[in-house]
Parts: C-alpha cells; sequence; structure tokens
C-alpha cells in the first residue's frame, strides 16, 4: 500500500442552479488575459447538450484518454510515445478555435466617439484575437438552457444507449428536461493530459494530487489538449503554451476554497482530502469497462483504518491531512453513503472530482388539458421511489456520464435521496415517522442516523462543513527549497518575469 | 582581408558563437519565451499542408547534407554508379520541392489568416525570409549546377571542415556562382538568427518522451517526512 493524498471537489448536481457564478469566479482571477479569454478553466454546460468545446465527449474525433487494447493493456488513444514525437509538426487531434468559440467584445469607444445623428450609435461585435468586426455565431454558454433543441441536445454523445422511444419523448416541448453539470479540471490519478505531455512539462504534485503545467518547460506541442477527455487544458495562443486549471493551489495553501467552490451560489461545491493507494493506480485503470467504476472507488482508503493511518503517516503525510482525510465530506459522499461517482469513468484517467446524480421531475401526461403525473393518487408521496423509469431524465443518459452505463448504480443513488427526502417530510409535516417510512429507508439500505447525516450535510452544511482543508504547511514546504532565512525580506517569489511570448 | 574573407571567415564563427551564447543565455534565463509557438489552433487546414511538408522536407534535407559532411567517402562510392547519382538528386530536389511547397503555403497563411496574422511577429517574417532564401537557392543549384552531391564533397566539405578545425580557407568558396554563395551564407544568417527567434524551438524536439514513464508525480520533499533534514534542496521524481 503506498498512500497518497489527493485535494477532491465534489459537485452535488441535484443543487445545482445553472448561475455560472462559479465560471465568472474563474475567469476573473485566472483567465482574463490575452490568449486564454476563450478558455473556462470552469465551465456549467447544460445537459444533454454538446458542452464546451462542442462535442468534447466525443473520443473518435477528439482522441482523449485511454483504451484498453486486445491484450488488455492501458494505451493512450492519442498516440504511442513514437507516435507523440512524430506528429510535433502537426497534431491532427487538436480542437480548433471555433470548436470553443471566437472570443469576441463590444467596441464599446464608438458609442462615446460617434458623431452627432438621429440613430443611438450602436457597439459593434469585434473578434478578441484580430480586433476585426465578426458575426458572432457561438459564445460562452451559447447552448445554455437548450436542453431539447436540435442542434445541441439531439448531438449530446452521451445520449447513445438511451433507448430511442425515450429520446423522442426528451424532444418533445411538454417533456424537455436538462440540468447542469459544472465542470473543472478533474485533477485525475491517471492522468492522460500528463502521459501525453512529449516535453514531460506537466506533473501531479505529490503532497495533494493537483496536476499542473510547468510553463518553462511546456514548449506547446498541444499533445495535452487532445490527450485530456475533458478537454480541460488549454493552448494560450498568445504564450505558445498550455494551462489549465490548477485548483487554485495559491488559495488551498492559504486555507482558502476554490475561487469557483468559494463563491458557489447554489452552495453544490464541497472540497476535502481523499487518501488513497497509488500501487493499484496502473492495474486498475486497465481492467474491463463494467469493473473500472469499483475498482476507482476501492483505491480510496479509509482515512480512519488503523493500517491506512499507519501507511499514510510512513509515506510522510502530515497528521493535520490525515485528520482532515477522516472529516472529508467527499469521503462521506463517496464511501459512505455512496451517493458521487466520477464523470465518465470509461475514459480511464481515474477523475478526482466527484458527482452526485440529480433528481428530475416524473414524466408526466396531458389528458384533457390537464397536466397528470403518471402516479396513482395513493401513492403520491412515494413519488418517484418506484417509477425512477419515469423520471424525465433518463436514468440510462446519467448512467452513461457517470456510471459506465449501470443505470442501477443511479438509480439506487436517486432512491437513497428520495426516501432521506420522504422521512424528513414526514418527521417536519408529520412530526411522526410511521414503520413505512423506516422500512423505506431499510430498503434502500441507509440507518435513520445516516438519512440525518445525508440530510444535513446536503441542506444545512455550513463552510466549514463543506470545505474541510488540510493544513498546507508552507512554513515546511519553504524549507525544502531554501533555507527560510535568506528569503528574509525577499517578496516571496524569488524572481517574477512577466509571462511574455517569444519570439 | 576582403569581403569573401569576412563572409565566409568570420561570419561563420559569429554566427555559431551567437547561436551558442544566446541560446544558452535564453534557455537558462529566459525558458518561458522557449515554444514552438504553435498557431495550430487558430488555423489548421492550411497548416496542416504547410507544416508537414515544410518540417520533415527541410528536416530530411538538413539531414542529407550532414550526412555528406560526416561521411564524403560513402557519397562519393554511392555516387561511382550513375543511376545511383541521379537517384539521390531527384530525391534531394524532390524534398526540397516539398519544402518549398510548404514553406509557400505557410507564407500565405500568415498572410491570408487574419487570426494567424495577430500572432505574426517582426521576428517571424525574418525567419520565412531566411528559410524561403535558404529552400530557393538550394533548389536553384540542385537544377542549374547538378550533381551537388557528387562535386559538392570536393568544394565544401573541405571548406566545412577547415572551419570546424579553426583554420577557415574561404578560397575555397571564392570561385564559386553566387547563388552557391547565397545558399551558405543563408545558412549562416539561420544560425544567428535562431536564438533570437522561434527557431529555438528546434533544440527543444522532445526524444526525451520515448524514455520517460507515462506519469510523473513530483514531491518536495523524500517520504517519511520526519527523517528529513531541512534546509536540503532535494526533489525526488516518484514514479
Amino acid at each position: 500500500m503506498r498512500v497518497r493524498a489527493q485535494m477532491s471537489m465534489l459537485f452535488h448536481l441535484d443543487k445545482c442552479i445553472g448561475c455560472h457564478t462559479c465560471s465568472v469566479a474563474c475567469k476573473n482571477l485566472w483567465t482574463d488575459r490575452d490568449g486564454a479569454e476563450y478558455m473556462w478553466w470552469n465551465n456549467v454546460e447544460t445537459r444533454p447538450g454538446t458542452g464546451y468545446p462542442t462535442g468534447w465527449e466525443d473520443q473518435e474525433h477528439y482522441k482523449g484518454g485511454w483504451h484498453r487494447d486486445k491484450k488488455g493493456r492501458l494505451k493512450l488513444i492519442l498516440h504511442s510515445k513514437g507516435g507523440g514525437v512524430a506528429k510535433a509538426f502537426y497534431n491532427p487531434a487538436l480542437p480548433e478555435l471555433d470548436d470553443y468559440y471566437d472570443p469576441f467584445t463590444f467596441k464599446y469607444g464608438d458609442l462615446f466617439s460617434a458623431p452627432p445623428s438621429e440613430q443611438q450609435p450602436t457597439a459593434i461585435p469585434i473578434s478578441k484575437i484580430t480586433g476585426e468586426p465578426v458575426e458572432i455565431s457561438s459564445g460562452p454558454n451559447w447552448d445554455d438552457d437548450l436542453g431539447g433543441s436540435d442542434l445541441y441536445a439531439r448531438n449530446d454523445p452521451s445520449m447513445d444507449g438511451v433507448d430511442d422511444v425515450v429520446r423522442a419523448q426528451m424532444e418533445e416541448i411538454e417533456r424537455v428536461v436538462f440540468n447542469y453539470l459544472p465542470r473543472i479540471c478533474n485533477h485525475c490519478l491517471n492522468p492522460s493530459c500528463l502521459a501525453a505531455c512529449p516535453s514531460g512539462a506537466i506533473y501531479k504534485r505529490d503532497e495533494d494530487g493537483v496536476v499542473l503545467v510547468n510553463e518553462d518547460k511546456c514548449r506547446g506541442w498541444r499533445m495535452c489538449v487532445s490527450g485530456c477527455p475533458y478537454k480541460k487544458v488549454y493552448y494560450n495562443w498568445n504564450s505558445g503554451k498550455s494551462e489549465k486549471c490548477i485548483l487554485c493551489f495559491p488559495r488551498l495553501e492559504t486555507g482558502q476554497a476554490p475561487a469557483c467552490a468559494h463563491s458557489c451560489v447554489g452552495r453544490i461545491r464541497y472540497m476535502g482530502v481523499l487518501l488513497y493507494d497509488a500501487d493499484k493506480i496502473a492495474t486498475s485503470a486497465a481492467l474491463p469497462d463494467d469493473e473500472l467504476l469499483d475498482a476507482q472507488l476501492d483505491m480510496i482508503l479509509d482515512p480512519s483504518d488503523p493500517q491506512v493511518i499507519a501507511a499514510a503517516k510512513a509515506a510522510g503525510i502530515d497528521p493535520g491531512w490525515i485528520d482532515s482525510a477522516q472529516r472529508s465530506p467527499i469521503y462521506k459522499f463517496v464511501k459512505e453513503w455512496g451517493m458521487a461517482f466520477p464523470l465518465h469513468p470509461e475514459y480511464r484517467t481515474e477523475a478526482m472530482m466527484f458527482y452526485v446524480p440529480p433528481l428530475s421531475p416524473v414524466m408526466s401526461t396531458i389528458e384533457q388539458n390537464f397536466v397528470k403525473l403518471d402516479i396513482p393518487d395513493e401513492r403520491r408521496d412515494f413519488e418517484l421511489l418506484e417509477e425512477l423509469d419515469k423520471a424525465r431524465m433518463p436514468l440510462e443518459y446519467l448512467a452513461n456520464l457517470f456510471t459506465v452505463g449501470d443505470s442501477d448504480r443511479i438509480r439506487r443513488v436517486l432512491r437513497i435521496m428520495l426516501a432521506v427526502r420522504t422521512y424528513k417530510r414526514r418527521q417536519s409535516v408529520d412530526g411522526v415517522i410511521d414503520e413505512t417510512t423506516i422500512a423505506l429507508l431499510d430498503d434502500v439500505g441507509i440507518t435513520e442516523n445516516m438519512a440525518e447525516a445525508i440530510y444535513s450535510m446536503t441542506t444545512t452544511p455550513t463552510v466549514q462543513d463543506r470545505f474541510v482543508l488540510p493544513p498546507y504547511h508552507r512554513e515546511m514546504s519553504l524549507e525544502d527549497v531554501g533555507d527560510p532565512l535568506t528569503a528574509k525580506g525577499e517578496t516571496g517569489f524569488g524572481f517574477l518575469q512577466s509571462p511574455r511570448r517569444g519570439a | 582581408m576582403n569581403t569573401n574573407d569576412v563572409l565566409f571567415g568570420v561570419l561563420p564563427y559569429v554566427a555559431v558563437t551567437l547561436a551558442i551564447v544566446v541560446g544558452v543565455v535564453r534557455w537558462r534565463r529566459a525558458p518561458f519565451t522557449v515554444s514552438s509557438l504553435s498557431s495550430q489552433l487558430l488555423e489548421s487546414r492550411k497548416l496542416y499542408w504547410g507544416s508537414i511538408s515544410f518540417h520533415w522536407g527541410l528536416t530530411i534535407i538538413l539531414l542529407g547534407h550532414l550526412l555528406a559532411l560526416i561521411v564524403p567517402r560513402g557519397f562519393e562510392l554511392w555516387n561511382g554508379e550513375p543511376v545511383r547519382l541521379y537517384l539521390l538528386e531527384l530525391t534531394g530536389l524532390a524534398l526540397g520541392l516539398w519544402a518549398a511547397f510548404g514553406i509557400t503555403i505557410l507564407i500565405i497563411r500568415r498572410h491570408t489568416s487574419a487570426r494567424v496574422r495577430r500572432v505574426t511577429s517582426p521576428m517571424d517574417v525574418v525567419v520565412l525570409l531566411v528559410i524561403a532564401t535558404q529552400i530557393v537557392s538550394g533548389i536553384w543549384i540542385a537544377v542549374g549546377y547538378r550533381w551537388g552531391s557528387y562535386w559538392g564533397t570536393g568544394v565544401f566539405v573541405p571548406y566545412v571542415r577547415s572551419l570546424l578545425w579553426f583554420q577557415p580557407e574561404p578560397d575555397y568558396v571564392d570561385p564559386l556562382p553566387l547563388v552557391l554563395k547565397i545558399h551558405v551564407l543563408a545558412f549562416f544568417a539561420f544560425l544567428a538568427v535562431f536564438p533570437f527567434s522561434r527557431l529555438i524551438h528546434i533544440i527543444t524536439l522532445p526524444l526525451q518522451y520515448l524514455f520517460r514513464p507515462w506519469q510523473k508525480v513530483i514531491a518536495n520533499r523524500e517520504p517519511p517526512a520526519a527523517e528529513y533534514v531541512s534546509n536540503n534542496p532535494r526533489t525526488k521524481q516518484l514514479q
């Protein structure tokens, strides 16, 4: 057992309201620069939809992630090592700018400099790259809320495998459904961007698992952009270097949650430490598709297990981190309650950001101009529980996103969430919890204590409950790279160069 | 010392010194500026036709020149049979034309794509001019002064060797036609421009990728932390 720590984030999709505050917080902090204006290290996409960049899940086109070859070995979809060097002159799997969108702004100066005239002056849209007028045809969140659209929802790669009848229903205007999917870099355990980087500029930090690009070593071969199946590494056309989400590590190191999580209006995001067994990475990523998810979740270790604690200490993990891992809300959701999954585990990168799948309303039918739920009246209280297959968001679709197509696992999570709801409703409205409700909890496999814990972590968590941040001990890290006394009186960075484009 | 001596006896040393000294300083002091500066994100279709032809054509031709310099005897022996001489010359010409096709597209692309123009620096224009001169003069020689792989070993190899042994003999080049001189001078210009331009990406060709493990985890300190002695800057690469 080789214990390592990973800073992990969890997204409770049932709470996401799609306000994009996270995206804006991130943009203002990190990507408000020339060459980075088209990048959204954090983006929120409407699902079903094609996402950002358009159709990023279509790996036959974009070649991201790993696959298991016929002999059961783990291979990059993008290239072999020799192929990676041979393709240095042209990367055939690189998304183009228009796959993201042409960044634009408006010529606001015209509003002030226009000569007097009958009409109000207008600010025409111009490209942020060329400065020339543009016809805007796409932009950030161009497909926002277009759940049933022909252009976006219908072309969602994850709709493959969803029953044709269900698909047809979803395109009817009365039954259109969508939910939001916030995405940041998954800071994977088996990152394929890192493996694809010919320069060796990308690395995973040992202390917290954050995957970073060393900008001084990056030579702009752009293989990481293609290699990442989530398309969360971006090429800065101005600096000629690749960039990605850094999980706000400067904030984490000073005890603050990442900007996206901190600013989250719906409070859907949780942060915490997970301990995992690094010895299992290579084997678990090479398993057949149906074993992938279990293998990945099995790698996560119980931080209260004395053996794990001893191994963690032996691996040099700070006691503060172990303590933090024991209180981690991510561990609770992922392991204790089994309610959260990584996004697309079939990409075999072992993504470490987790998602609680969202509930959706039950399908309704229209009779005599009245909307009627497809549920007998006497069972209204238990609503969806037994009728989850009638949920507007098809379980198969959610399963394609989170559980390699296993809709039973999604069903189990949604049933837990519904059972907790019913339990709390009985408790707060009726004042009594009857035996049927207790039986219901039993049926979905949770206890009353668990129901209470899930309820309070979902509905009423404080900032400290949601963000259990470990002590980074920067004072000790400083000692690792030099004598702290020599840095006395310096700014702390040693030297700084402006990130100017080379000639 | 006449002009010929300066151009072919002094200039090569200036160019090589610039390439090495400035190259090393830039690599060490401003590594952020070292990049292939790809513009594929902004324009991909023309780049496909331009970049692949240009890079492969030029790289193979350059390696051919280098080979002639290292084993001139081998070239002479190979060319002993006329058929093989024709084959070699034709291959060289074809590669030159391939590279010329590539650079033509790249120049057109820089000129016509507004997005690519945005990331075009004056130095990029210089680089394109120098390399275009190199390619055009090379093709000219291949057509106008045929069988270069045959006579080149007798003219250029002694000249370049004289440079390498620090006993420059620019007189070897003096009687040659102008276009041959231009071809040689363009190479010196290429070397001189190399450290100041994007050409520096040539030495970043990531051959080390072939030998590194797939994954890379970097730790500040070696575990276990308890035994660690501070003030000792160690960076251990795990896995």
